[in-house]
């Protein structure tokens, strides 16, 4: 799956590594953004109330 | 195809098929087949099993990233619970509160800008002004906790359903219970970890600790009577007398309601207070504000 990715990335090598942490990059920040706020309400820790 | 690695002279070749075949198969070849044939059979078997093996090692390898990858997205989800929604939480709180731009209580401020003497507040005399119930998600009152610290101010609002108010919002107020100034029990639950954790040191609050609720234009100020942990059902913690269902507002409570232990939701910390006294916000500030209380060991 990350042997595919490199092979298909284009340019040498130091530009790979570029194009793959800004990959990387924005996959965190859309989970943080918009997954993980999603999934927060169903883990079983956090609940504060009573009723 | 010949592998490069393959050896030129039979007695290597011998050798090598005596360490990857069957002795048994090697026995029946040697004595009905021409040694060029065997060595061609030999090479069909290697490339059958090589095949076989690189399909195995593409799905372990496959399955092992996907693993990997589920690891990170975890080890990821944790940074962002209990790192990320306490900066984010902290900062939206903060905003809020400077954007509510309340009238400041009077300061008595030198030349130098240093505050010299606030004017402390004295108990004013008669029922407390009741605060009107406001829309959902509302933010009505601040909270200061000097237990928690000088600097603890945090924003109530109305509402307790996770996503729209305790999360996003800090501090939220049970709707249908009293608002400051209304007899009955002004019950309000927040997070003690993450998004801002407002409730974090709850747990440090000792009978006697002054909780103090601003809104626009009054103080009220609470004392803690009791503190207790109970079942996530007890509804009764946030009835108007607090601990007694069933039975109509006598007094001016103050109910904090969060998780307990830390990072469960198996049980609720419970804080109880009451009404001590409440005053006008502009004729200073409540002498409990100026004092951080005293160490408990």
């Amino acid at each position: 799956m990350y042997g595919w990715l490199w092979r298909h990335l284009p340019g040498p090598t130091w530009v790979r590594v570029i194009i793959a942490l800004i990959l990387l990059a924005a996959i965190t920040a859309a989970l943080f953004v918009w997954v993980f706020p999603e999934i927060s309400p169903y883990m079983p820790f956090n609940e504060t109330t009573v009723g | 195809m010949v592998d490069e690695d393959e050896p030129p002279r039979p007695e290597d070749e011998s050798a090598r098929l005596e360490d990857e075949s069957p002795p048994e198969e090697d026995e029946s070849l040697s004595e009905e087949e021409g040694p060029l044939q065997r060595r061609r059979e030999t090479q069909r078997k290697k490339a059958k099993t090589r095949t076989r093996r690189n399909a195995l090692a593409n799905v372990l390898g496959f399955l092992g990233e996907i693993l990997i990858t589920a690891g990170v997205f975890v080890a990821l989800f944790l940074v962002w619970q209990l790192w990320w929604t306490d900066i984010e939480g902290n900062a939206e709180q903060e905003r809020i509160v400077a954007e509510l731009a309340w009238e400041e209580p009077p300061v008595a401020v030198s030349a130098m800008g240093e505050a010299l003497d606030k004017p402390v507040l004295q108990p004013a005399i008669g029922d407390p002004p009741v605060e009107p119930e406001p829309e959902l998600r509302e933010t009505f009152a601040v909270m200061y906790i000097p237990r928690f610290g000088p600097d603890y101010i945090r924003p109530i609002s109305e509402g307790t359903d996770r996503p729209t108010v305790l999360d996003p919002l800090g501090i939220g107020h049970y709707v249908d219970t009293a608002m400051p100034g209304e007899l009955g029990n002004f019950s309000v639950a927040g997070h003690r970890t993450t998004y801002g954790k407002p409730f974090n040191q709850i747990a440090d609050l000792q009978v006697g600790d002054a909780l103090i609720v601003r809104t626009d234009m009054v103080w009220y100020v609470y004392q803690v009577t009791e503190y207790l942990i109970v079942d996530p059902h007890q509804m009764e913690v946030i009835a108007p007398v607090p601990g007694h269902e069933g039975r109509s507002a006598d007094g001016f409570y103050i109910t904090l309601t969060s998780c307990h232990p830390m990072f469960s939701a198996a049980e609720r910390y419970i804080v109880h207070g009451e009404l001590a006294y409440w005053g006008l916000v502009g004729m200073g500030v409540p002498a409990e504000l100026l004092e951080q209380p005293e160490e408990v060991p």
